[in-house]
């Protein structure tokens, strides 16, 4: 490849995507494409297939029938075809409980990506590298030589999103990043990730439950239901769809009380001579 | 195949060292560009990155750390590079990245004196774990509390039932073994006849009991341990305690029972398989006929060997069974310790079996069951 950097539009295209468990459908002709550059949000109830639909893109899940293009390269589930390792050395992966391994400390977590595809880099680089991934997700500088038992919940997704940054790539998966942490974290890691994502030019695909993030840093957002993507869009673009899952998840107490907040954010934010 | 960063020297108008960077900065061309970076003498005054391609945060460390290093001025760099490197300004740490690690000649003797420091406390912690056995299992006698019968059960199962297939091979090839080795000394000696006496003794005396304890040390003993040491990673056994339910009476009182109530039964029956499998290759080989093997057994076997085994088996399926759940509860912490445990109860239980079996050897020689 002659450019370091996909350029495409859609960095990753689902297409007709069909996966099954047992004779249970949990996705039936799914399609999705994500725009580079964007942030994604993916929603749906528990059970619609979020997170399994994100394994399928990362190749973590065969899928039964459909295509998965990801950074240009249709995604075969074959792990040993070096364009297909490529691909994996340009995406960065958070797992929901972190999944940090935990034998190691977390700087020696970042350094294991970094290791297995760019053996070339000596130590003292690497270690720096890692150093400074540590200290990018907002982690003090002395959590790097701590085990992920040693780290709090909030701390442990910041250490895994720092593992997930190690090779500086260009789409970031997020498996629930938001679920578990208190408000006040959760908001920072919001920030965080929206940071990071102007900083870097991520693309990211963000699976939540949390309205709070949808509303404060998602681009667009994609509805999960009937067993496929039901809807894309804004979210003002989502309220206008008369879709009863839609209407109650937007509309529900949780949703209209993350809609009031931003609305209040907002007019603080335009009251400058209110200050104390 | 992979596209490469470079750099040149030059001198600009105002007589300053200005470092011109060229391609790609990216991790990939890192690992290239970063040791002759730092190898460099020259002192730079200025790092142009004009030329430069794209650029990640691994690019924009090296270029802000040489211009950190040198004093020097960047220049050139896009809104990107600009970007990037104004977000590692804060980031640049320095610090331990791993934790610290004696060199091995303090490392050894510390981690044999840190083991002997703790062997009181493991041991008051081992009495402390049976004495905690000991009052489930008198609260459950006096019907305080009742049996969870079909977690015996089911242990009865896992221990027991699935076990046969494993035990009754072993057991099969190893009486083969004893039988066929045996009978080729005897014969030298003519005393052919001789295998049936060594078969069956050895097979209802030691040889069954051990294999079954060594088999199910290996098979129920390690699966314990990490059962109840993956369970209190996940906290499942604090949300037990929470709930009222004792750990104790919950996972180990039927653990340690089942062991109990099977060792016995695969014991014999691994005697029993073993004699066959002897028998089987005496057919073959000795021209002892099968059904004369197994006859000859019922007058060469004294029935206290059946007893000295079975005597034995409980003992035995006690200590495999306490040492894979008493390891499980010590867990604590990450995986790995998980794993630890498990081959410290597996190997502890099958070197204590062993020693309690020379202690039964010698005191039922003792009592006459010689």
């Amino acid at each position: 490849m002659s450019e370091a950097h996909y350029t495409g539009d859609y960095p990753i295209v689902v297409e007709g995507l069909v996966n099954a468990f047992d004779g249970h459908v949990i996705h039936q002709d799914l399609s999705l494409k994500v725009r580079r550059g964007e942030i994604l949000g993916v929603v749906g109830g528990s059970g619609s297939g979020k997170s399994v639909l994100m394994r399928s893109i990362i190749g973590l899940q065969h899928p039964a029938a459909g295509s998965i293009d990801v950074l240009g390269q249709p995604m075969t589930g074959n792990p040993a075809s070096p364009d297909e390792i490529d691909v994996r050395s340009r995406w960065g992966v958070l797992f929901q409980g972190g999944a940090l391994f935990s034998t190691l400390t977390v700087a020696e977590n970042v350094e294991v990506p970094l290791r297995e595809f760019y053996p070339e880099i000596d130590d003292t680089l690497r270690h720096e590298i890692a150093r400074y991934k540590v200290m990018l997700s907002g982690l003090p500088p002395e959590a790097a030589a701590k085990f992920p038992s040693e780290l709090s919940g909030g701390m442990r997704k910041r250490a895994g999103l720092a593992r997930a940054l190690a090779l500086d790539p260009e789409l970031l998966f997020l498996d629930e990043p938001t679920a578990g942490l208190d408000p006040i974290g959760a908001a920072a890691f919001d920030a965080l990730t929206r940071a990071l994502q102007d900083t870097l030019g991520l693309t990211v695909f963000l699976i939540t439950h949390d309205l709070d993030t949808l509303y404060e840093i998602c681009d667009r957002v994609a509805v999960l239901a009937d067993k496929r993507v039901i809807a894309v869009g804004t979210i003002p673009e989502l309220l206008q769809i008369d879709h009863p899952w839609i209407q109650e998840y937007f509309n529900g107490p949780r949703g209209r009380a993350a809609d009031a907040a931003r609305h209040r954010a907002k007019a603080m934010d335009n009251q400058p001579d209110r200050g104390a | 195949m992979r596209d490469r960063a470079d750099f040149t020297i030059e001198t600009d108008a105002d007589g300053r060292a200005v470092l011109a960077l060229s391609g790609n900065l990216l991790v990939s061309t890192a690992g290239w560009l970063d040791p002759q970076l730092r190898a460099l003498e020259v002192p730079i005054q200025r790092i142009d990155i004009s030329n430069a391609g794209e650029i990640d945060t691994v690019g924009a460390w090296i270029v802000w750390r040489l211009a950190r290093d040198n004093g020097a001025a960047i220049s050139g760099a896009d809104e990107a590079a600009t970007r990037l490197i104004a977000a590692l300004k804060d980031a640049g740490g320095e610090g331990e990245i791993e934790p610290e690690r004696l060199p091995t000649l303090r490392r050894v003797p510390a981690a044999v004196g840190d083991y002997v420091a703790a062997l009181p406390a493991s041991w008051i912690r081992l009495l402390d774990f049976l004495g905690a056995l000991l009052i489930s299992g008198w609260t459950i006698i006096r019907g305080r509390s009742p049996l969870r019968f079909k977690a015996v059960v089911r242990q009865l199962e896992l221990v027991g039932v699935s076990a046969l297939g494993i035990i009754g091979l072993m057991s099969f090839l190893v009486g083969i073994v004893i039988a066929q080795q045996g009978a080729v000394q005897l014969q030298d000696l003519g005393f052919g006849e001789l295998t049936v006496n060594l078969t069956g003794r050895i097979s209802f005396r030691e040889l069954g009991i051990l294999m079954t304890a060594i088999m199910v040390a290996g098979r129920s003993g390690s699966s314990f341990a990490a059962q109840i040491g993956t369970m209190k990673l996940t906290e499942e056994i604090d949300a037990m305690r929470t709930i009222g339910v004792s750990p104790m009476e919950a996972l180990v009182i039927p653990r340690v029972l089942a062991a109990v109530l099977m060792m016995p039964l695969l014991g014999f029956y691994s005697a029993i398989i073993a004699v066959i499998g002897g028998a089987f290759i005496s057919t073959l080989t000795l021209d002892i006929p099968f059904h004369a093997f197994l006859s000859r057994i019922q007058d060469v076997v004294p029935l206290h060997d059946v007893w000295v085994g079975l005597v034995k088996a409980p003992f035995f399926g006690f200590i495999i069974a306490v040492a894979g759940c008493y390891q499980g509860m010590q867990v604590k912490g990450n995986s790995e310790e998980v794993g630890l445990r498990t081959t410290v109860a597996v190997v502890q239980a099958i070197f204590a079996v062993i020693v309690l079996d020379a202690f039964f050897a010698v005191f039922f020689t003792e009592v006459g069951w010689g």
